[in-house]
């Protein structure tokens, strides 16, 4: 097919139509307001008439002849027995009624004034003034003119012009109406040269044009009647707007006539300004609403377009597509995390066009042969059919089980074939909200068994999907320059580093991570049966020489294992996250095995936990990400994931309640200590009512009472953490997950095992309910511990109903919080977004819009990408230090300094953890009830 | 700096970034070696406070004209913007 391009828009205007426009474009004057006959036929010079187009098939158009989908439509006109003002053009009318002499109509600025005005514009033109900053311009040279009291033309006294919203003008001091009539004369006696200084352009738009005389009617096809189950006939809002209109437009007109009183005729004409106000806009304010019979207000033009529902953001802005799926997702970590499952029912509906050449004619032949059905082979293997062929001259054909053979030997080169997806093909997946890039990402297809999309469990922080019953988006690409596109530039290991903080957010999570821990830390050794055990879980790989111990039996190491998947000359050093903070690092000799030194590619000591592989955090990926290229990152993701995994089985993993168990006298030094704390605030409750309490600087005795509390519970809580952390050993399961970083934190298992402590509303103190207590069970004004919402259980042992109570109480304020952030920080984006949509990186490096304005000389001031940033940094000076002055690089000691850093990558890592923090699994649900939460 | 005709010095302020009125032929320099147009600079009324100050220093600042501001960046140290004085 040629698409040559024989005609260019130039540019486009939006302008007002004139009533002899709209009288010329209609194809029919409308003057009676019924709209079809006894017999169900269209009136002629009704509302329904055959010249404004056809909705019913079969019939034709008297205008143009066509069936339905071929007519256009055509507008007719309605001419209105009185004119009325336009509610759009409000504001306008005012400035120029205004700003211009109400006797002889010229605009209230002297010959020199409008020259300067007229200069100053030509040169904000110049200089690359948007129509904005115009149109702000004109309306400042309106306002100008509009201050003057006298016409220095004509030297007539003006009169103050107010406004009655919506529509009616009133000349302030004799209170005098101005009719719609009138105020279209005054419009008529403004110059052309006058409209030029206000910013109009008398050839396309002149103001009296916004005093309409003719109404235009708009095609059927823009407001079809519905024909009920019924039988009866239900008539589009806007038609119901024109009938009255058209009802008014007539008694008004006869009344007129017929020299009704004037009282009446006023009446009416009020009446009329009033249809055609609503038929604008049905919610213009300071106007009731016009309702539809069963009181639902009418939709009419304004709402059609306005809003999220509305034409342009509903139709315009977002589309509906071809060659997408939606299913459930569910997890496969046997996949590479740039696949995707996809489910066989799926691909045989998505296809992807292909083009038949000389060349691949014979195997497209086969294909289309085996029809859109094909059985799979006998191993059970999946072969792509063909849904569709498409002809040279654009014609699409069926293919149907039935007509497969005779369509195959008709395909010729230059068809196009539209194939079943098969391994290895583009698609686009995504999942809402996209809120970042990473929410929409190129996979590679594979196809598979089951109903849902399966996808590695490295790709679940990017798109924000677990496995509750999340669904996804898939898009299956149509051309080659979108597959390439995506490919280089969407694909996921492109993606791995992410450009918000300049650190990995693909990479391993839970299981991976706890998987890596029990390969690495402590250096446990294998033997040949488990090595290779979890060495099978990796194709394509070199298996180390194992080392033989006093028996000659041979061995393998955990780390030397887990070497076998870094790159050959890797190097690093780092501290993991099981690192305990010692005041002196003791570095390679770590008893807790927590320096990771790699060298060559060989982990030398330390552990592999979340700082390691865990994605946001760890170092060995977002090494490897950056220094030896996306392609190697993947590899390493995948394999790093399967050995953590299969050494992770190879282990065994489980945890429960009884994790969280501990000895007996542990809970007794807890409930001890808790009651000193708690006797501790009777003490300073007791010191504040005898007012003994010293006052702290800067706050009120209740204040300083309210801070001590909190102290004295703070360090309760805490205290019954260490105990509890004392009991709770590095060989539980739940403390390695909490300490390697894969699930949860020790104040989680702390509020499990110990305490759940102090529980807070505005980071207060529980303090409202009832009348100066918290709930009746405590005596009124009771500031203590346990009447304020103090939780001296832990949530194994059980909360009491107060402690049960208050809990909830501080639960509440975190959903809520929740509730409201999603929504707000959706607005937010909203706006933002809008705000930016039009900005685009060009070949110079400034930042620029689309007309060209230059809004930033240099991307990020520095021209550098944030995804390719050490976090936020654009480079890495310590490292490089370490790499050219070996080890022993003084650095090192400030290695712990940098991690504390306040540049913005590490707050932002900071805020991103507080939120993962907070999102607990069961609150997500509620998070989708309130997604979208309105404006 | 000698700000007779304004009270408040606004340039003299720690969160101000510098201002500088270019001339015409070091604004064309710019331009040129930009390769850009002087509509598609980016803006400073010339009401702008820093614009006043300037005014104060130079006298009339024409439209047209460029500024230059130098402002301390969190990703590079320093950064160098240009705005085209207009009307306002």
């Amino acid at each position: 097919m040629m698409r040559g391009i024989t005609k260019r828009i130039g540019s486009i205007k939006f302008s007002c139509v004139s009533p002899d426009e709209i009288r010329k474009m209609s194809a029919t004057k409308i003057i009676t307001a019924d709209t079809y006959d006894d017999e169900g036929y269209p009136i002629e010079m009704g509302l329904m008439d055959p010249h404004m187009g056809v909705i019913e098939p079969g019939l034709r158009c008297k205008t143009c002849g066509c069936k339905v989908d071929e007519c256009p439509g055509h507008f007719g006109h309605i001419d209105l027995a009185m004119p009325v003002i336009h509610v759009g053009f409000i504001k306008d009318i005012k400035l120029m009624l205004e700003s211009t002499c109400r006797s002889c109509g010229r605009l209230m600025l002297t010959a020199d004034q409008i020259e300067v005005r007229r200069s100053d514009m030509s040169g904000m033109r110049d200089l690359g003034s948007g129509t904005i900053d115009i149109k702000n311009f004109s309306k400042e040279t309106a306002k100008d003119a509009s201050t003057r009291g006298v016409c220095p033309y004509c030297g007539a006294e003006q009169i103050k012009i107010k406004l009655d919203k919506p529509t009616t003008f009133r000349e302030v001091d004799d209170n005098h109406k101005l009719t719609p009539k009138e105020v279209r004369e005054r419009l008529e006696r403004i110059t052309d040269e006058d409209l030029r200084t206000l910013g109009m352009d008398p050839a396309t738009c002149r103001p009296e044009w916004m005093i309409l005389t003719a109404l235009s009617v708009p095609p059927v096809t823009v407001r079809p009647s519905i024909t009920l189950d019924s039988g009866d006939r239900s008539e589009d809002d806007l038609t119901h707007k024109l009938v009255d209109v058209l009802r008014i437009n007539q008694r008004l007109r006869e009344n007129r006539d017929t020299g009704a009183p004037q009282l009446i005729v006023e009446d009416l004409w009020e009446l009329l300004q009033y249809h055609v106000t609503t038929y604008f806009d049905n919610q213009t304010s300071g106007i009731p609403p016009a309702r539809h019979r069963s009181g639902r207000p009418l939709k009419t033009l304004a709402q059609r377009l306005k809003g999220k529902e509305g034409r342009f953001r509903s139709n315009l802005s977002g589309k509906r597509v071809n060659f997408s799926a939606r299913t459930v997702i569910s997890p496969d970590p046997m996949l590479s995390i740039n696949e995707v499952g996809v489910p066989e029912k799926a691909a045989r509906e998505l296809t992807v066009p292909v083009h038949v050449n000389e060349h691949n004619i014979a195997k497209i032949r086969e294909m289309v042969a085996r029809g859109p059905e094909p059985a799979n082979t006998s191993a059970g293997a999946y072969l792509p059919g063909v849904n569709y062929v498409i002809r040279s001259d654009g014609r699409r054909i069926r293919v149907t089980p039935r007509n497969a053979e005779e369509v195959a030997s008709n395909v010729e080169v230059d068809y196009t074939v539209e194939r079943q997806l098969v391994d290895g093909d583009i698609v686009l997946f995504n999942r809402q909200p996209s809120l970042h890039r990473m929410s929409m990402m190129a996979h590679r297809v594979r196809i598979m068994d089951g109903r849902t999309f399966r996808f590695n469990l490295c790709d679940c922080p990017p798109y924000n999907a677990d496995f509750d019953g999340d669904e996804m988006n898939l898009h299956v690409l149509q051309s080659d320059e979108a597959r390439a596109e995506a490919r280089i530039l969407m694909q996921v290991q492109e993606n791995i580093l992410s450009p918000r903080y300049g650190g990995p957010i693909i990479g391993a999570i839970h299981d991976h991570i706890t998987g890596a821990y029990f390969l690495t830390h402590d250096n446990p050794r294998f033997d040949r049966f488990d090595a290779m055990n979890i060495l099978s879980k990796l194709s394509d790989i070199e298996v180390p020489k194992p080392f033989k111990d006093g028996d000659g039996k041979e061995y393998w190491t955990g780390k030397q294992l887990f070497s076998i998947v870094l790159p050959k000359d890797f190097r690093t050093t780092f501290k993991s996250s099981i690192c305990q903070n010692c005041k002196e690092c003791k570095r390679d000799a770590c008893e807790f095995d927590a320096y990771v030194k790699i060298r060559n590619g060989e982990l030398l000591c330390g552990t592999i936990d979340a700082k390691g592989i865990g994605n946001s955090k760890g170092k060995v990926l977002d090494r490897i990400a950056r220094d030896y290229g996306s392609d190697r990152a993947a590899k390493f993701i995948n394999e790093v994931t399967r050995l953590a995994l299969g050494a992770l089985m190879n282990h065994g993993f489980s945890t429960g309640i009884g994790d969280e168990d501990i000895p007996d006298e542990a809970a007794l030094e807890i409930a001890d200590f808790n009651q000193e704390c708690i006797d501790k605030v009777s003490e300073l409750v007791e010191s504040y009512q005898e007012g003994t309490l010293e006052q702290m600087p800067g706050r009120s005795l209740r204040e300083t009472l309210e801070v001590e509390v909190m102290k004295v519970l703070g360090e309760a809580r805490d205290q019954a953490g260490r105990v509890a952390g004392r009991h709770l050993g590095m060989e539980n399961p739940a403390v390695i997950m909490a300490k390697a970083g894969a699930r949860g934190s020790m104040l989680n298992l702390s509020q499990m095992a110990g305490c759940v402590g102090q529980q807070a509303v505005r980071g207060e103190r529980l303090s409202r309910g009832y009348w100066n207590r918290t709930l009746p069970h405590f005596q009124k004004g009771d500031l203590g511990a346990y009447a304020r919402g103090f939780c001296s259980n832990s949530y194994k042992s059980g909360l009491n109903p107060t402690e049960f109570f208050f809990h909830a109480m501080g639960g509440r304020e975190g959903l809520v919080d929740t509730a409201v952030r999603t929504s707000r920080s959706g607005y937010m984006q909203r706006r933002l977004v809008s705000a930016l949509e039009d900005l685009k990186l060009t070949n110079d490096g400034t930042v620029r819009n689309t007309v060209g304005t230059v809004i930033q000389f240099k991307y990020g001031e520095d021209g550098v990408d944030p995804a390719r940033t050490v976090r936020g940094k654009a480079i890495d000076l310590d490292d490089l230090f370490a790499e050219v002055l070996g080890d022993e690089a003084n650095v090192m000691l400030h290695m712990d300094d940098r991690d504390v850093g306040d540049d913005y990558g590490s707050r932002e890592k900071d805020e991103m953890e507080y939120t993962e923090e907070e999102e607990s699994e069961d609150y997500e649900e509620l998070d989708a009830d309130y997604e979208g939460g309105g404006e | 700096m000698a700000a007779d005709n304004i009270s408040f010095n606004v340039l003299k302020h720690v969160l101000v970034p510098e201002h500088h009125l270019l001339s015409e032929e070091e604004a064309e320099g710019i331009l040129s070696q930009m390769g850009m147009t002087r509509d598609q600079l980016p803006k400073i009324r010339s009401g702008d406070a820093g614009v006043r100050v300037l005014e104060s220093i130079h006298g009339p600042i024409a439209e047209g004209r460029v500024v230059c501001i130098v402002r301390k960046s969190e990703t590079a140290q320093e950064f160098v913007a240009y705005r085209l004085v207009t009307k306002g």
